[in-house]
């Protein structure tokens, strides 16, 4: 039985007449991980600050926990955990304090705050930064801790707003793994991101957002068999030659596409195209075979490239 | 010093359906936060003073020491041997100026303490935004911030009064009353100070034009040094508008029965707590204005 914990209808927010979000409609299921991606812009956050009841809808309908954002966002708020884009950890306060301190703002005693804030120093890998200061932390190190303090309140839904953007790659890869396993636990993430890698990762079911719509929506497996091709080939040919080697592409592959830099075949047999390709008397400077991915669905669905 | 915080929630819509549940329990979880929260933002900004504790306790035993001695042992040497013990509205220069440096000390612990934190939790260091993701409310964050300064600039009057009574210039046992003035003052002028604070989404010099511009002439002009009945009659006006001069002369009715129309005693606190209201306020709005976007 269907068991929603987010059902948004045509919600909107316009500011001075700019439509950010622009009607969407999505339901996010208990334990489930939901991703909405899309570029820069595209109104995630905005979204993202409604759902979290920190921003007030211009129109449509939303309801979070079966409560309505405009009468209770204290108590949505309550069941929520938040990570936002940028941390906004108390550089005043050291590590282990800006756990203490958020969990008194839900309410809670200050045994139980105590001892859960050292339950998830050590699920964030942090225990021996207790009482480092905030400043002293590396990037990742603070994500790490902003989730930290987000689960404080043991939340129903977590809401991650770019979680791993700026990071570097192995701190990329320690957050998810966290996340991972709060998904294995069953609780529900709501993540925005303009990662593909991430999302493939990270989420049950996606909707790609542009531009304040939803463009699709679907498992990442559904998205790329429904919009894209099993395999990929890259070809370049110098940038100067890309578009004019494009146009004796006929026939080549299911679909072609010419970036700046590179051309993208999408079909099939990626190795088999290239091999049609050379057959054809066109050899590229360096071509590369690869699967599909969310970045693929994108393009086809935008024209444009997820990080322009 | 309360404020209502926000409505009571009502019962969950009819449209909650199976959620009835997870609503309920939210509502449940929610009412600690809502009935105490403005009281959780203030546990915040006392655990960062802690921070800072030393300063906060050097300067609230260091300048009533230095004032005190300057002031009424060093300049009223120089007054009361020029004018007599009683020149100054009929008491020694010390009983004279003492309240009015208690009203000055709670003005500067407001300059500091409603300006860079607000600063910091709206835009250097957005905490303001950490906490408005969890059930506390705009207002209350405002109603923390107002607590805590309120519980600093208790102290430090408190500590100053201590120096009043040891240099001996506090003659009347309501003497203890000039702290409540003085805190009166203090949260009167910083309300406004928060509110307009608030509004800031950049400081671009404007908070040391406030420090030059308006608090040192209202330290220098509200018949803090002298009467105001010195100043020429174009000049008086500045002490009327002034929180400092309310407060001072509402000090010096506690500390040594300076005389004054009992209806201007009123003014003095209608005026100080007009100002504290009106501050609070227009910080609670705008914060809502700022973390709601």
């Amino acid at each position: 039985m269907p068991d929603p914990v987010i059902v948004a209808q045509d919600l909107r927010k316009t500011y001075a007449g700019f439509a950010a979000v622009d009607g969407i409609s999505f339901a996010v299921e208990r334990g489930e991980s939901f991703g909405l991606l899309g570029p820069n812009g595209a109104g995630k956050s905005t979204t993202m600050r409604m759902v979290g009841a920190v921003s007030t809808r211009t129109g449509g309908s939303l309801s979070v926990l079966g409560l309505d954002p405009d009468r209770h966002g204290p108590e949505i708020r309550s069941q929520l955990g938040v990570v936002p884009q940028s941390d906004n950890l108390d550089t005043e306060l050291r590590v282990r304090e800006n756990l203490l301190v958020y969990g008194r703002y839900f309410g809670l005693p200050r045994a139980q705050v105590a001892r859960r804030a050292d339950e998830l120093l050590a699920f964030a890998q942090l225990e021996d930064k207790a009482k480092a200061k905030v400043d002293a932390l590396s990037g990742g190190m603070k994500r790490r801790l902003t989730i930290a303090r987000a689960l404080i309140n043991d939340p129903s839904i977590l809401l991650l707003d770019e979680p791993t953007t700026g990071l570097d790659p192995q701190a990329r890869h320690i957050l998810w793994d966290r996340l991972f396993r709060l998904k294995e636990q069953g609780t529900t993430l709501l993540l925005t991101t303009h990662y593909m890698d991430e999302a493939e990762q990270l989420c049950d079911r996606i909707v790609v957002v542009d531009k304040g719509a939803i463009m699709a929506e679907g498992s990442p497996a559904e998205l790329i068999r429904r919009y894209s091709s099993k395999e990929v080939l890259e070809v370049r040919f110098g940038s100067s030659r890309n578009s004019e080697v494009a146009e004796r592409l006929q026939g080549i592959g299911d679909r072609v596409e010419v970036l700046p830099d590179r051309i993208l075949i999408y079909t099939g047999n990626g190795e088999a195209e290239l091999v049609r390709l050379t057959d054809a008397g066109l050899h590229p400077i360096t071509s590369l075979v690869r699967r599909s991915s969310l970045e693929d669905v994108f393009l086809r669905l935008t024209g444009r490239t997820l990080i322009e | 010093m309360s404020t209502p915080d926000a409505a009571r929630p009502q019962a969950p819509a009819a449209s909650a359906g199976g959620q009835s549940d997870a609503a309920a329990r939210a509502i449940r979880a929610t009412r600690n936060s809502r009935r105490w929260g403005s009281w959780y933002v203030a546990e915040h900004r006392f655990r960062v003073m802690r921070s800072y504790a030393q300063t906060v306790l050097v300067t609230a035993i260091g300048n009533p020491v230095i004032y005190l001695y300057a002031m009424g042992v060093g300049l009223a040497t120089l007054v009361d041997g020029n004018l007599g013990a009683d020149a100054v509205t009929g008491v020694d220069y010390l009983t004279f100026v003492a309240p009015a440096l208690l009203c000055s000390a709670a003005i500067s612990v407001a300059s500091e303490e409603f300006t860079y934190p607000v600063m910091l939790g709206f835009k250097w260091n957005p905490v303001f935004y950490g906490m408005n993701a969890s059930p506390i409310q705009p207002g209350q964050i405002i109603n923390g911030l107002v607590i805590s300064v309120a519980a600093r600039m208790l102290v430090t009057c408190g500590l100053y009064f201590g120096f009043m009574l040891l240099f001996g210039a506090v003659p009347s046992p309501t003497g203890f009353l000039a702290i409540f003035a003085a805190l009166l003052t203090g949260m009167g002028f910083g309300a406004l100070l928060m509110g307009y604070t608030s509004t800031l989404t950049e400081d671009t010099g404007q908070l040391a034009m406030v420090m030059r511009f308006i608090i040192l002439p209202m330290t220098l002009f509200s018949g803090t040094f002298f009467p105001l009945d010195l100043l020429p009659l174009y000049l008086r006006w500045i002490g009327w508008i002034s929180p400092l001069w309310h407060g001072t002369e509402l000090s010096r009715v506690f500390a040594y029965g300076a005389v004054e129309p009992v209806w201007l005693s009123v003014v003095h606190v209608l005026y100080l707590a007009a100002l504290l209201m009106i501050g609070w306020v227009w910080a609670r709005r705008v914060a809502v204005r700022r973390l709601n976007k």
